[in-house]
């Protein structure tokens, strides 16, 4: 237990010196988790829209495949992207292995099943009367996305806050295509694995203990949005 | 061929000749401006490397040093040495420092990889539980301490992941004739320190590198048993990766293994964290060629 204690006093110690290098990390994790969550929202929402209100054939299969996709692990993702963005593989050219942005790629496949599958739930709630009244009354496709966003907001936020929370505590994908870098693309959770293998505990806890926070206050943001009683 | 039965009209010829001799002076000179500048290392240069050199801290003392003396920006990826060596084979890192001489040897052998020079070493060591339920303390065998390790079924933690300490381990398992793998064997599958902390929570024995062990002396319980055999030599080198292969920053190789060859680099290693441990993590081994290390470590074992 002394460890553990040692460890939260760490954390402490480490943000009140304002230590630069795990400013930097926190700050990175932010931005690489920030924009695979973005990214795939922007793409999931209207995908699982798409499933959720439209009727084609083939389309079970496919929300079959994205509820599996929802469960898929990080390490596969991790290597399917690595072969993917490595020198000898087929986007090798681009140069973007051990990047921050291969660990946004890998992070945007983590979590665009997650965004799609909660979304597709989420819509499906909504009434489809409610839709056929706004197409009677004239509503047009922009019109209608926004009324659908509108009244699957909850669902939806639970959606951006499940991508969020499975990206940013990710770790096999991480450091698999990011190669945890350090100044590069060295991140909480590999930041964590590192100095645990180091046997530097009392700084693996504190970078824990960071990540918690962090995944805490962003959470406690979204929250607020979805707990908000419509004005 | 043509031109040697046809023959050459007089005039053409001395055209030739004329055109033949500016064709040499205008050579010449581009040779004459390449050579005061060779072109410069730039870019990134994926290194390929071992959780030893990271977990002990061994490559941030010396990434940027390098990193101030050139432009190149050095992403060193710490993996198992298998996993190095692969990174290699397919032209997916640019330089390694890796401690796998056998496989190193096969990667040159097959056209992989060249330019390889020894580095430094240090050593691997037998640790184990105070207890030393196997009775392996002082032993000067490896292979003797594993035969005793197996026959008493005393638990032992491998890396399991194909590393450099893991292939030493399946080597020295090979010297003793034992084929390890009932229950009192496990695999970690996991780096140097992980292992170790697993080791020492299962109060079993655990083959290590030096500076590993030494890094997290104060975090476990296990005690160095057996150390000095020469079979426990720990020969860290690097290697560039073949050119011919796609996309391999070779300038930035060939200034990393110069530099992992210059006096600077050499000291740094030498006195890598010398005096915390009141010891050396690693030694410098430029220039020498394994059978003088060999010897080298022989003596530095005698004198204890």
């Amino acid at each position: 237990m002394d460890l553990l204690w040692d460890g939260i006093k760490e954390a402490f110690r480490l943000w009140i010196r304002g230590d630069a290098e795990i400013i930097e990390i926190t700050l990175r994790t932010l931005a690489v988790s920030s924009l695979a969550t973005a990214v795939s929202l922007l793409l999931g929402v209207p995908i699982g829209a798409a499933l959720a209100l439209k009727r084609f054939p083939g389309r079970r299969p496919l929300v079959a495949l994205v509820n599996t996709g929802m469960g898929m692990p990080p390490v596969v993702v991790g290597l399917f992207v690595a072969i993917m963005l490595w020198r000898s593989g087929p986007f090798g050219g681009l140069g973007l292995i051990y990047t921050p942005w291969a660990i946004v790629i890998a992070q945007f496949v983590i979590a665009v099943p997650l965004v799609i599958g909660i979304s597709l739930a989420a819509i499906q709630t909504i009434d489809p009367k409610l839709l056929d009244q706004m197409i009677a009354l004239g509503a047009n496709r922009l019109q209608l996305l926004w009324l659908i966003v509108r009244e699957a907001r909850l669902g939806l936020l639970a959606a951006l806050m499940a991508g969020f929370g499975a990206v940013i505590s990710e770790v096999g994908a991480s450091i698999m295509v990011g190669g945890n870098i350090a100044g590069e693309t060295r991140v909480l959770t590999t930041a964590t694995v590192l100095e645990t293998s180091r046997g530097r505990f009392e700084v693996a806890i504190a970078l824990g203990v960071m990540l918690l926070v962090l995944a805490y206050l962003v959470n406690l943001v979204f929250t607020s949005a979805q707990q908000r009683r419509p004005a | 061929m043509i031109s040697a039965v046809m023959p050459i009209p007089a005039y053409r010829s001395r055209l030739g000749a004329r055109l033949a001799l500016a064709g040499l002076v205008a050579l010449t000179l581009l040779v004459l401006a390449c050579r005061p500048a060779p072109p410069a290392p730039r870019g990134d240069l994926i290194l390929a490397t071992t959780t030893s050199v990271q977990d002990s801290g061994l490559l941030e003392a010396l990434i940027p040093v390098f990193e101030a003396g050139v432009n190149v920006n050095v992403k060193p990826v710490a993996v198992g040495t298998g996993a190095a060596l692969r990174l290699a084979e397919e032209g997916n890192a640019d330089a390694l420092f890796v401690h796998a001489p056998d496989a190193e040897r096969a990667l040159v052998g097959a056209g992989h990889a060249y330019n390889r020079h020894l580095v430094a070493y240090n050593d691997f060591v037998i640790v184990g539980p105070r207890a030393d339920p196997a009775n392996i303390a002082g032993d000067t065998d490896a292979a003797t301490a594993f035969t005793a390790i197996a026959a008493t079924e005393a638990r032992f933690i491998s890396r399991g992941d194909d590393s450099g300490t893991h292939k030493r381990e399946r080597a020295i398992w090979a010297e003793a004739r034992i084929v390890p793998g009932d229950s009192w064997y496990a695999e970690s599958g996991q780096g140097m320190g992980a292992t170790l902390t697993i080791a020492d929570q299962k109060l079993a024995y655990v083959l290590t590198d030096r500076g590993t062990f030494l890094a997290l002396s104060d975090d476990v319980d296990l005690i160095p048993l057996v150390e000095g055999d020469p079979a426990l030599l720990n020969l860290y080198s690097v290697l560039q990766v073949s050119p011919a292969k796609l996309g391999v920053n070779a300038l930035a190789a060939v200034a990393w293994i110069e530099f992992m060859l210059s006096e600077e680099a050499q000291a740094i290693i030498n006195d890598f964290r010398r005096d915390e441990f009141g010891r050396p993590l690693f030694h410098a081994a430029a220039g020498l060629q394994e059978a003088e290390v060999i010897e080298r470590f022989t003596v530095q074992a005698a004198d204890g």
